[in-house]
């Protein structure tokens, strides 16, 4: 996944970029920065989510297709964020299913496809729970494995760790760094936590600062 | 473009317009629906107000109309009445309201008193106004209840208790009625004006409870919910039904009169009565001037008080009285209530009896005819009206979601319009035209004049929880590759069922209550409950009347609690759905 001359703003004014990134398949490419410099707002640009309150601007490359443009469900780019965000409304299994590209047709398919999941999410048999009944590190392995089902060509990470408490934080890091390493998928995270950009092992790149002591003026 | 020929179908989906912009006609049309209506009426009625309705003679404008409305006997008295029952309704539900909030906030009876009175605000006014009558009338409850052994009465005194000629049990009837509907208004203001903090910071300062709500509270309260209030301020003013079963009859509140002028075989007092309609309209404006200038006379007067600084350390007497007014108000209307339900089923309820001798499916046998066709109207009628309501509330709500602005029929409060204006200024109009265009009463018209009553009051309860909703579900099941249509009905719909139906309960119930429209555009062709009650009340039989009142009541309670039953199936299994 590669960045080129990305640039946010909102209402005129420059919030961030040009930005310029290249994340190798199974790299974690770390963006810190302080609140309000935009790193959400960074990934809801490339997930084509960004509110018409801002505007940006830059080519956002996968593989070889510039999608910059494509309306969200073509782009493919998973996004975790620190809440789990598992709908409430459905079970653990469908909230798998949801995810899962609608070329596979076959019920016996699919259903493996989930059994397969949560077996690896160490969650065997969970398909027919309710996701309120899970605890919270259960609940993050959950939607770890419904963005891996998707089958993105990227990931993006929105602070994912930082609303669990330290011990689950660890196992949980350790857990979707593993699989992101296995899928071979480039992955974005922006986090302000240095524990995070340091279990990540991949480049760090300093965010914002300037831009946004430059905003506060 | 490279991409558009490895990709066909994306160049595609994005040259189709975004979906930001595909709703963006949903604000025009919904402010067309709503507001169309009431427009039209306006200048039907204003026209025949000066002398020019060409379907009935007159084709010159002219004061004709306003000569006779002025020479009507007592029409002084009738405006003055109207009024006066206005502004006492509002300052009077009002100060129970903010005397119960400083008094109470944040204790165990607060919460209680919030519970038990939420129901109370789905019944309609029609039937607490029965309640209230029998309660007060001279054969009524509390007299059976302190007869013959306190007073001394073996049959109903000669008094005047129920439309009394000053109206004081027409605003007695009223005050009850809204003295729910601002608190819990002031409720949902409180959340919002950090109200539990601000007040601790003024208790630790030394004031007492009530002062320091008083104070420190209230200020930041009360913009919030001036427009409920002026609501209540204009509904007290113009006020149908509730004023022909409590209110004075010689002479009756205007709009009652008015009403009565336009429903005039005589067709030729339309002409008097669309003027009527207009001083009517000029009566809430003079409402409004009047209240704004108590408002900031009040308000001068509390800057002065806040700025003296005095702390009125014991106020338990004040906070004691504020709690009996409200356990009085509420108790009325449960009285009420259960008053009409044992009623429906008397078979015989003498003075001073104060329960009914035996309890029967009599009445029910005997009106069942009857009864079918009503409940036939006002439930289509009411269904298809909620239905309306909640499609188009959605529609501007997600158009406002996609588009991140608040579409101009929301913010500029073109909404609460027919909420704040008197029914008959524009109902006698959309009726004429009705009329003129040689439609009559028909079942769209009617239905489409009970959305335009309803709609507010969904939107109103729907918006909050609608914009509370976590865009970063939508986010995230974009990513996952569904298409924002699979989106909004897979996901946001269904997490957002509960409000939904609890404003379609809403605004069932709100529909269920629509006496004057019901009986203007409908044209008497379409009689429902609410309709039917206030006609029979002319008759006068308290069985007939308890059996629509319990009626009146109890759709509204069901459809609540159907809206709750369909949640619970549904999300029987999701404890994430138990509560939002």
């Amino acid at each position: 996944m590669q960045l080129r001359g990305v640039t946010l703003q909102l209402g005129g004014r420059l919030l961030m970029g040009p930005l310029d990134v290249t994340v190798r398949a199974g790299e974690v490419v770390t963006l810190m920065g302080e609140s309000g410099a935009g790193k959400s707002s960074l990934l809801a640009y490339l997930c084509g989510t960004l509110p018409l309150a801002f505007t940006a601007s830059g080519e956002v490359r996968v593989g070889d297709d510039e999608i910059s443009t494509w309306p969200p469900q073509l782009r493919r780019l998973g996004i975790l964020f620190q809440d789990d965000l598992l709908f409430p409304h459905l079970s653990v299994g469908q909230n798998l299913v949801f995810a899962l590209p609608p070329q596979i047709r076959s019920r016996a398919e699919r259903q493996a496809r989930i059994e397969k999941a949560l077996a690896e999410a160490d969650l065997p048999g969970f398909a027919d729970r309710d996701p309120a009944t899970l605890s919270g590190g259960q609940r993050a392995r959950v939607s770890v494995m419904r963005v891996l089902l998707s089958e993105p060509r990227a990931l993006l990470l929105d602070e994912p760790f930082s609303k669990l408490d330290v011990s689950t934080r660890r196992r949980f890091r350790e857990f979707v760094f593993t699989h992101l390493r296995q899928a071979r998928l480039p992955a974005l995270m922006v986090s302000h936590d240095p524990e995070d950009a340091a279990a990540a092992g991949g480049p760090v790149i300093q965010l914002g600062r300037i831009h946004a002591e430059e905003n506060r003026k | 473009m490279a991409t558009a020929v490895r990709h066909p179908q994306v160049s595609l989906l994005v040259r189709r317009s975004r979906p930001a912009q595909a709703l963006n006609w949903i604000p025009f049309l919904t402010f067309a629906v709503l507001i169309g209506p009431v427009a039209a009426g306006l200048v039907g009625t204003l026209l025949p107000a000066f002398g020019y309705l060409p379907a009935l003679g007159g084709t010159t404008l002219n004061w004709g109309p306003w000569r006779e409305l002025a020479e009507l006997p007592g029409i002084w008295t009738s405006a003055r009445l109207s009024l006066v029952t206005g502004l006492a309704t509002t300052a009077g539900s009002l100060g129970i309201v903010v005397a119960f909030c400083a008094g109470w906030q944040g204790t165990r009876w607060f919460r209680r008193a919030e519970r038990l009175l939420a129901p109370l605000l789905s019944l309609p006014h029609v039937a607490v106004a029965f309640g209230i009558a029998f309660l007060v009338m001279p054969s009524g409850w509390i007299l059976r209840m302190l007869s013959p052994w306190a007073t001394g009465f073996h049959r109903p005194p000669d008094w005047l208790t129920v439309q009394d000629p000053e109206g004081i049990s027409l605003i007695f009837g009223l005050i009850v009625k809204e003295v729910p509907f601002l608190l819990l208004m002031t409720v949902a203001a409180m959340g919002q004006a950090d109200a539990q903090r601000s007040r601790t910071v003024a208790l630790t300062l030394g004031y007492g409870p009530m002062t320091a709500w008083l104070k420190a509270v209230l200020p930041r309260v009360y913009p919030q919910i001036r427009l409920p209030v002026l609501a209540v301020l204009a509904y007290g003013v113009s006020v149908v039904d509730v004023a022909m079963v409590l209110g004075p009859t010689t002479p009756a509140p205007l709009a009652v009169r008015l009403v009565r002028l336009f429903n005039d075989p005589e067709l030729s007092l339309r002409f008097v009565a669309s003027a009527g309609a207009c001083l009517q309209t000029l009566l809430v404006v003079a409402g409004i001037a009047i209240w704004c200038v108590g408002e900031k006379g009040l308000r001068h007067w509390g800057i002065c008080w806040i700025v003296a600084g005095r702390r009125n350390r014991r106020d338990t007497a004040a906070r004691v009285a504020a709690a009996l007014m409200l356990a009085l108000s509420s108790v009325a209307v449960v009285l009420a209530m259960l008053g009409m339900a044992l009623w429906a089923f008397a078979s015989s309820w003498r003075f001073p009896e104060v329960w009914p001798g035996e309890l029967t499916l009599a009445n029910w046998e005997q009106h069942r005819g009857g009864l079918g066709p009503v409940l036939v109207n006002t439930i289509t009628v009411a269904a298809g009206a909620t239905l309306a309501a909640v499609i188009l509330a959605i529609g501007v709500l997600e158009q406002e979601a996609r588009s991140g602005r608040r579409a101009w029929i929301v913010s500029g409060g073109g909404l609460y319009l027919p909420l704040v204006l008197p029914q008959v200024a524009f109902l006698f109009g959309a009726q004429i035209l009705l009329m003129v265009a040689g439609l009559g009463a028909n079942w769209p018209a009617l239905t489409w004049m009970h959305l335009v009553f309803v709609f507010p009051y969904v939107f109103l309860s729907l918006s909050d929880p609608y914009r509370a909703w976590d865009e970063r579900y939508q986010q995230t099941a974009g990513c996952l590759g569904a298409t924002s249509l699979r989106t909004f009905f897979r996901i946001k719909l269904p997490m957002l069922l509960r409000p939904i139906l609890t404003s379609a309960a809403i605004g069932f119930a709100v529909s269920v209550g629509l006496y004057l429209p019901t009986l203007l555009v409908g044209g008497g062709r379409y009689p429902t409950l609410t309709t039917e009650a206030v006609t029979l009340s002319s008759g006068g039989d308290p069985r007939l009347i308890g059996l629509y009142a319990l009626l009146q009541m109890a759709l509204p309670f069901l459809a609540f609690a159907v809206a709750a039953l369909i949640i619970a199936r549904r999300f029987r299994h999701r404890r994430g759905m138990q509560t939002s």
